[in-house]
């Protein structure tokens, strides 16, 4: 199945990815590509086949008690940010 | 700058009878890196400085006669397990200028072992390809011919225990990542059954399929690593809380009476024939060795690399999600406004298979096609698991090859992903079924190493390094090194 342009530009908006024009052929016909190859699951027959979410059958999800165990790392975290002030991530102005 | 072509169970050794010292291991290691990067680029940061302070405290160590089981012994990390202090960039841009603010648990544990760190090793983006071409940081070559790619996503790491720069290097294995760069390189690697090795500070690609491991020299040497990184970890949700063996335990046994399956899919169309020659010569040893081969056939393997490619991506689009711009990795100059901002970090901070990736779990999650996708591929990935379970109702382990053919050249299969996704055909069910597989060198196909697939049950590793280590006391294809390297 081809993926139309439109289809490309907006799964890039949906993913939060600005593709240069002069790119956006490419990903069509790879994505396009993709698509079609993917799509070769539609010939299994998986009537009454639960899906699977977690390689290992049958292994419980573990859960451990709301208990604070981490100290509190904000600094050294925030060594990593790109723009920080009085210990809060700097972003444009969302709100006028 | 003589090679050094001991395993890390004789420097191991080698060490603690103060034969030699850690401090002079590091320093034999150092300028040979230094060297090779030209022509290789394993390596994306060599920590010099805290390996040498490492060394030290490990000489200090067995000096007064104490020292873990690694007490001294050089490695490297792939680099998307994160080192507190030292930058950790996952093959990306986006985490160009990243210091991780912690160890992984791998790390730590390799660390607690008394192994010395002596650099982060080269990858594909974010773990995302198989020849190392997506690295951020160059492709890493193949050092059997460096017109060839070494694998991939943990290329550096092969490429360096290939080369010889050191004995032994974490990696991570989420559609083949460390066997099929092991098969290329000539070198022994291991993919632990999901939830053997902790995932904690290990970047994550796909959670329901990344899986920590070793590349090493031989099966002993992987053995002896995994020993010390394996198990339980509180951090990490999916982490299994099974007693680790003592996988060196038993390593020497006959192999008399082993089952051994022939998955009859991987003895396909696409698979060379002087690869397949050498893997069945592989084969015949184990028979000599006493083991019993017979064939079977999982009628849903075939849909592995389609299935992998619908759940990959689609974890892929919301582990990668956490990139925006703001708390950390890159950041885009001027944004207008949040948006921009996200979008603009985001394009620049990603190379283009990762952004296909994104953008194929993005499609696959999205309204209207997650169940003809998503919901389709898990379902099919249970029938995969199934045929699995049924083999080793019969059969004891799975052999064959690892990949199709020996390493291909640079850009012979950028241009089309398709092309490049079938070169894991072979490794990619492994993961959806979550089970420990190796790769070990079996010989040479027109001078290339050739690798050899062992899969396992679930929590069968010593099973595994077990045949692995047997097979190479029968053969020295694993003690080989490049020329050019010597």
């Amino acid at each position: 199945m081809a993926l139309t342009r439109a289809q490309v530009e907006g799964i890039a908006h949906l993913a939060r990815l600005e593709l240069d024009p002069a790119e956006l052929p490419q990903y069509e016909q790879s994505l396009s590509r993709i698509v079609d190859f993917i799509g070769e699951l539609e010939r299994a027959s998986t009537a009454g086949v639960a899906p699977m979410a977690h390689p290992l059958p049958g292994l419980a999800q573990r859960l451990r008690a709301d208990e604070v165990t981490e100290r509190d790392e904000h600094d050294l975290y925030q060594r990593n940010a790109p723009a920080v002030a009085s210990g809060l991530y700097l972003v444009p102005k969302v709100i006028e | 700058m003589t090679m050094d072509r001991r395993t890390v169970t004789q420097m191991a050794a080698d060490l603690r009878a103060r034969k030699v010292s850690s401090v002079e291991l590091v320093r034999a290691c150092l300028p040979r890196i230094e060297a090779s990067q030209s022509s290789l680029n394993a390596f994306v940061t060599v920590t010099a400085e805290q390996a040498l302070a490492q060394a030290q405290a490990a000489d200090r160590e067995l000096a007064a006669g104490r020292g873990g089981p690694l007490a001294g012994v050089p490695i490297g990390h792939k680099d998307l397990f994160c080192t507190a202090g030292v930058r950790t960039t996952c093959g990306s841009r986006m985490l160009e200028n990243f210091v991780a603010p912690y160890d992984a648990t791998v790390v730590a544990r390799l660390q607690a072992a008394g192994a010395v760190m002596l650099g982060k090793l080269n990858m594909d983006e974010f773990a995302m390809g198989s020849s190392n071409e997506t690295s951020y940081f160059g492709p890493v070559r193949n050092p059997w011919n460096t017109d060839l790619v070494p694998g991939g996503s943990s290329g550096g790491c092969a490429a360096a225990v290939a080369a010889r720069l050191l004995p032994a290097a974490t990696a991570t294995d989420t559609g083949g990542s460390i066997r099929q760069p092991a098969a290329f390189c000539g070198v022994t690697g291991i993919k632990p059954t999901y939830g053997r090795v902790s995932r904690y500070g290990m970047i994550a690609f796909a959670s329901s399929l990344d899986q920590g491991g070793v590349i090493a020299q031989t099966a002993e040497d992987c053995a002896r690593v995994l020993r010390s990184m394996a198990g339980f970890d509180p951090r990490d949700s999916t982490s299994v809380d099974n007693p680790v063996p003592d996988y060196l335990a038993g390593l020497d046994a006959p192999l008399a009476g082993v089952r051994i399956g022939l998955l009859k899919e991987f003895f396909d169309t696409g698979l060379e024939a002087d690869y397949e020659r050498r893997v069945r010569e592989a084969l015949a040893v184990f028979e000599r060795l006493g083991a019993r081969l017979c064939e079977l056939s999982l009628p849903n393997i075939p849909r592995s690399v389609p299935a992998y490619y619908v759940v990959a991506p689609a974890e892929c689009s919301s582990n990668l999600a956490r990139y925006d711009g703001v708390r950390f990795g890159h950041r885009c100059r001027n944004p207008r406004d949040l948006t921009d901002l996200y979008k603009r970090s985001r394009s620049e901070g990603f190379g283009a298979e990762v952004k296909r990736r994104i953008m194929t779990g993005t499609y696959v999650l999205s309204a209207g096609y997650y169940d003809a996708y998503y919901l389709k591929a898990q379902r099919v990935r249970r029938l995969i698991t199934a045929d699995f379970e049924r083999a080793f109702a019969e059969v004891d382990l799975l052999m064959g090859p690892t990949t199709p053919t020996p390493a291909f050249a640079l850009g012979a299969k950028s241009a089309d992903p398709i092309t490049m996704y079938l070169n894991d055909i072979y490794t990619i069910s492994a993961n959806l079924a979550g089970l420990p597989a190796m790769s070990v060198p079996c010989g040479f196909a027109g001078g290339l190493p050739v690798g050899l697939q062992i899969i396992g049950p679930h929590f069968a590793e010593q099973r595994l390094l077990h045949a692995a280590h047997r097979f190479q006391l029968e053969t020295d294809w694993h003690t080989r090194v490049p020329e050019r390297c010597a």
